[in-house]
């Protein structure tokens, strides 16, 4: 199956750097069969900030789904959590 | 491609989390053609039928978009074709049934307003228009997610001042009929001049001539994060790059929107029409039109230079929004909304912005006299001869104005009109105290002007 935009997500956390938020949240992605692409992460205005690109396919849970258990990981993290399908992004900055 | 740019990404996350930044309105435009009957109970059955049917779906899909991308959409709303068209098949017409009809098939599929209530009598009235208008105010104190717009006016044919007339009169009486809630029912009806036939936003979305069984319309707006725009500049930045940046915030405003607009038009399965970049403010802190004034330089909204402001800001947005969609239309642009942006409210409120001041904003602005509470002994002269003057602005200049005041029932200057939610509050506002009677009881028509000779 070839790749569409549509297929991909951008999560993006902020907070206090903690330990575990990348165990925490890959953990989530791989439960629920999410494959992650890239991750980025660094240190914002003393914010822990991290970005991942990942890809849901066929076998993925449902978007919604997939949203309520980072949000509620985030949650129990007291981190702030943002989960997009990455052609927002695209259209907003590319000509 | 695989654009994955940290920046960007917080630039847009910032947008909405900060900023304020949503999609306003996605707004189903809806033909009701087919459904003229002679009998008004089978034109009202037609009615709920396909508003149901085609917008059963318009609020889940919405908000599963909405969810997807972690973007607000505020308002989902229906726009059909004016009723007094569909309304006048009847041997015996009942526009308050028609509006109630209108306002239960709203409430079924969980849309936040019907708009489409309405007549254009810009040349003249037919029975049916006349009937209509004459329904308008039982209409919106009977029911809730309907509103009402009437054209008056237009560049090609001229003022209707009979039309002027009869709708100051049904503007006092809208508000007269909702007197308990400060006169709301003036704040679902609004006159046009040059109304345009796909704007998606209310109280004046209709479906229009020449436009298809149905669209999907959609608002944008984003005053907040202009203003976010504008204040990062350093204060001497040259106005020419002033008006770059929010060309630039523009087209990524209207980006967005398209992005949703072709995503849920094709959920749907209906066509996407257009998209409509309207800076519309919200009484939140810092969604404001009059927050960019500011930003620009001005000690406040009402100051010598707000309309020079005005003037560049709606200019600047058209021209970035042009860029990132084939297919802008509504009334893109900048609203001023006195009710809707704490900046305005305060700025009337100090006695900052006058009533004469924000007549000569709708000149430059995208659309008119918006949400202006006025005291509501105005006598209906008065009402007549202010919406008279801003059809005359619409009709010259060949753009879209409007008036949308609330005489406020038993309130005077000094007091305030509390609405709530989007609509806001606002100062009452003193007007002109001089007679417009003689002159427009004259009625008839002031005749469409000269399109050439341009000075």
């Amino acid at each position: 199956m070839t790749t569409t935009n549509e297929d991909k997500i951008v999560i993006t956390i902020l907070g206090a750097d903690k330990v575990g938020i990348v165990a925490k949240i890959t953990a989530i992605l791989a439960e629920c069969n999410v494959n992650i692409e890239d991750i980025k992460q660094s240190i914002m205005q003393n914010l822990f900030v991290m970005f991942m690109l990942a890809k849901t396919g066929e076998k993925s849970v449902p978007f919604n789904e997939l949203k309520d258990k980072l949000n509620k990981a985030a949650e129990e993290m007291k981190m702030e959590i943002w989960v997009q399908k990455k052609a927002i992004f695209d259209k907003m900055h590319t000509i | 491609m695989n654009f994955f740019n940290e920046d960007s990404i917080l630039e847009t996350i910032n947008m909405i989390r900060i900023h304020n930044l949503d999609i306003r309105t996605v707004t189903l435009a809806l033909s009701l053609r087919d459904c003229m009957d002679t009998d008004v109970k089978c034109v009202g059955e037609k009615i709920h039928e396909k508003i149901t049917r085609y917008a059963q779906y318009l609020k889940k899909y919405a908000d599963d978009i909405g969810t997807e991308y972690s973007i607000p959409i505020v308002n989902k709303r229906v726009a059909v074709t004016p009723i007094s068209i569909v309304g006048e098949s009847c041997k015996k017409p009942d526009y308050v049934y028609l509006a109630k009809i209108l306002d239960k098939a709203a409430d079924e599929v969980g849309i936040d307003f019907i708009g489409g209530f309405g007549a254009l009598v810009e040349k003249g009235m037919t029975k049916g228009d006349l009937l209509l208008m004459s329904s308008i105010p039982e209409a919106l104190a009977g029911t809730k997610k309907v509103c009402s717009s009437i054209n008056l006016a237009s560049s090609k044919a001229g003022i209707n001042m009979d039309a002027v007339n009869k709708m100051a009169e049904i503007i006092k009486l809208s508000a007269n009929y909702t007197a308990k809630q400060d006169g709301i029912g003036a704040a679902k009806l609004v006159c046009f001049c040059n109304a345009p036939g796909d704007n998606p936003f209310m109280a004046g979305a209709f479906h229009g001539f020449g436009e298809p069984e149905c669209a999907l319309n959609i608002g944008v707006s984003g005053p907040g994060v202009v203003r976010a725009a504008v204040e990062s500049l350093p204060k001497e930045t040259p106005l020419g790059e002033v008006a770059n940046k929010i060309k630039q915030i523009a087209y990524k405003i209207t980006s967005t929107g398209e992005l949703i607009g072709h995503e849920l038009a094709d959920k749907l399965g209906i066509p996407f029409g257009i998209i409509d970049l309207s800076l519309a403010p919200t009484p939140a802190v810092g969604d404001s039109v009059a927050g960019i004034f500011k930003a620009m330089g001005l000690e406040h909204a009402g100051a010598h230079g707000t309309t020079a402001a005005l003037a560049m800001l709606n200019d600047a947005v058209k021209k970035g929004g042009i860029m990132a969609s084939s297919h802008v239309g509504g009334l893109s642009g900048a609203f001023i909304p006195v009710s809707e942006d704490a900046e305005m409210i305060d700025a009337a409120a100090n006695g900052h912005l006058t009533f004469d001041k924000l007549e000569a904003m709708t000149c430059v602005c995208s659309v008119g006299l918006d949400m202006i509470a006025i005291p509501g002994n105005t006598p209906n002269d008065t009402i007549a001869g202010i919406i008279a003057d801003e059809m005359a602005i619409g009709m010259i200049n060949k753009k879209t104005t409007a008036v949308r005041i609330i005489p406020v029932p038993n309130k005077d200057v000094g007091d305030n009109a509390v609405y709530g939610g989007l609509l806001g509050e606002a100062p009452i506002m003193a007007v002109n105290k001089l007679s417009s009677t003689d002159f427009v009881q004259r009625g008839g028509r002031i005749p469409a002007p000269i399109h050439s000779l341009n000075n």
